[in-house]
């Protein structure tokens, strides 16, 4: 997105500076625009602001939680699901991964398997992870679980599938033993994967957490939202989404930061996993 | 006359020399199942003795079966029949006396050219500290000190070059196997490398089986050079010694009436070969 942006921009021959500036105007201009057809088409009941909420006691709703203390444990919650079900669900997903792709037979007998658990809308499991594992944040850990398992495996699995044969070769000749060659050549390859798969995975993790709240929880985000929703709070649930989306965003922007940090030993602009 | 000519089947040295000789293939052929369900044989009854400290190059027209020996050789590949004698025992399995330099890259893209270059030492589970002053001699040795740190992506062709001849040198192999290693760089470069190739060999001589497609880069490097047919089934059709005095330089050496005499020869071998070669890949 950013880097056919940029060659836009030198194709027209400005410094690219003013022309970033000016996308970062006309976007702020659409966000206030937005607002302003918002307020103006339910303030003046063209839209039935019980259905659509009102964007001033959306922001008042969202700067009163943030002057109390609840969200924070409520936000703390949703993200320490999230990270738990993305580490656990990566983890799993890299053994399974590695083992399927180094293991014809194996990877043979469980295809069908991992096709149709694969092809299963995973979000129903929520109802039964919550018998399972109660109210608590583990339901939501396993729904997470679910959802980047099947990411992350797919792509390690590919990873280790398409490790260059001169790569291994070239190591057994070193003298590589099996184990060696699985550490220092197949998991680095997957890992890479694993990276490249980074953001979707980890917005799928965000998206079992909240998912799983809103199912059936007393606490988090998704929690906040069905509460406000009981009692036909559209605004407070508008204030509730868009506190998730900010949030979102902000995961996204850290999974970029942490990506360029590891990723030293790979150009720029490789593949990436949107 | 610098060059002795020799039918490969009267080829008295390997006969008497076979204790002496690094590698010696016992008629070996290698074939491959085609995806239509039949069998291509590459190559088929290949005699050849690598000595001790002899350099050997092996030319021949593009899929004629070069790497497929040379994979042989390296215990990569196994032959669909006959042997591979390394120092007078049968091959099994990697060719631990062994170093193999590749046509495509193959530097671990995740590791820096130092971390690259100690590869094999960690695969044996050499000392830190040896393995430290090794590494670094190494990167010197090729030129490369002062981009210890930096990751193949960061290096040109030629650097990376040098670090997987680094990698390979460091773990002092008996038989240097190499696969058309610089054939993707410029000429200027090549010849750079192919300088310091053999400066490095002849530093520490050991057996060289070198694989390429340029018979001027193979006249100017090798002690022997060896053609083989164009496939399928290719053979060998000649051998032809390189007396050529040593130390050489690959650039000056090209000029020399010895050179270009020696050229001339092997070339109306090769000739025929290469435009048969030439029409089944147009066919193909
Ligand atoms: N693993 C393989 N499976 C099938 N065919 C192969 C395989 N390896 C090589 N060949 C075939 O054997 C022939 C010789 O290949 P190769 O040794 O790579 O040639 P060269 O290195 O001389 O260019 C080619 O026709 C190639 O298609
Ligand atoms: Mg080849």
């Amino acid at each position: 997105m950013s880097s056919s942006a940029s060659t836009r921009a030198a194709g027209v021959a400005q410094p690219a500076i003013s022309y970033k500036a000016r996308i970062r105007l006309y976007q702020l201009a659409l966000l206030i625009g937005l607002f302003l057809f918002w307020g103006i088409t339910t303030h003046y009941g063209i839209l039935p602001s019980f259905f659509f909420g009102e964007p001033i006691p959306v922001l008042q709703q969202v700067f009163d939680w943030f002057s109390g203390t609840a969200i924070y444990m409520h936000l703390g919650i949703t993200l320490l699901e999230t990270l738990l079900a993305f580490v656990i669900g990566a983890v799993l997903a890299m053994i399974v991964g590695l083992w399927l792709g180094l293991n014809d037979l194996a990877s043979a007998v469980a295809d069908p398997y991992i096709k149709a658990m694969n092809a299963m809308p995973r979000v129903i499991l929520a109802p039964i992870f919550a018998v399972w594992f109660g109210l608590g944040i583990w339901s939501k850990v396993a729904l997470g679980i679910t959802l980047v398992f099947f990411i992350v495996f797919f792509n390690v699995y590919q990873g280790v599938r398409e490790v260059s044969p001169t790569l291994v070769a070239n190591a057994r000749m070193l003298g590589a033993s099996r184990k060696q060659l699985i550490r220092s050549v197949y998991l680095p390859s997957a890992t890479s994967w694993v990276f490249s798969s980074l953001h979707t995975s980890v917005g799928m993790a965000f998206v079992g957490a909240v998912v799983g709240e809103y199912l059936g929880s007393a606490r988090g985000m998704g929690y906040l939202i069905h509460q406000a929703e009981g009692v036909f709070d559209i605004n407070t649930v508008l204030a509730g989404i868009l506190v998730l989306t900010i949030f979102a965003l902000i995961l996204d922007g850290l999974v970029t930061l942490v990506e360029s940090k590891l990723h030293g030993w790979r150009p720029v602009a490789d593949h990436s996993g949107h | 006359m610098p060059a002795v000519v020799k039918d490969h089947l009267s080829l008295v040295r390997s006969q008497q020399g076979a204790a002496s000789s690094a590698v010696s293939l016992k008629s070996i052929t290698c074939s491959f199942s085609t995806p239509k369900g039949g069998t291509y044989t590459a190559v088929k009854d290949i005699c050849l003795d690598v000595g001790e400290a002899e350099f050997v190059s092996v030319v021949g027209p593009t899929g004629c079966g070069k790497s497929t020996i040379l994979n042989s050789i390296a215990g990569l590949l196994q032959p669909t029949s006959g042997t591979v004698e390394v120092f007078g025992k049968p091959l099994q399995g990697i060719n631990r006396d062994a170093g193999y330099m590749f046509q495509a890259d193959a530097l671990m893209p995740w590791r820096t050219a130092y971390d690259n270059v100690v590869a094999g030492l960690q695969f044996r589970g050499t000392e830190p500290e040896e393995m430290k002053h090794l590494g670094h001699q190494w990167l010197d040795r090729v030129g490369l000190g002062r981009f210890a740190d930096r990751y193949p992506h960061q290096m040109s062709g030629g650097m990376r070059k040098r670090v997987a001849m680094a990698q390979m040198l460091i773990l002092n192999p008996k038989i240097i196997l190499m696969d058309e290693p610089f054939s993707a760089l410029d000429v200027q470069t090549r010849q750079l490398m192919e300088n310091e190739l053999l400066a490095l060999w002849s530093a520490n001589r050991r057996s060289a089986v070198f694989i390429t497609h340029d018979l001027e880069e193979a006249i100017a490097m090798s002690d022997r050079v060896v053609v083989l047919s164009a496939g399928p089934a290719s053979h060998i059709m000649a051998e032809f010694e390189i007396t050529l005095s040593r130390p050489r330089d690959v650039a000056e050496i090209r000029m020399t009436p010895e050179f270009l005499d020696l050229h001339h020869q092997i070339w109306a071998t090769m000739r025929d070969e290469v435009m048969k070669g030439y029409q089944q890949s147009q066919q193909g």
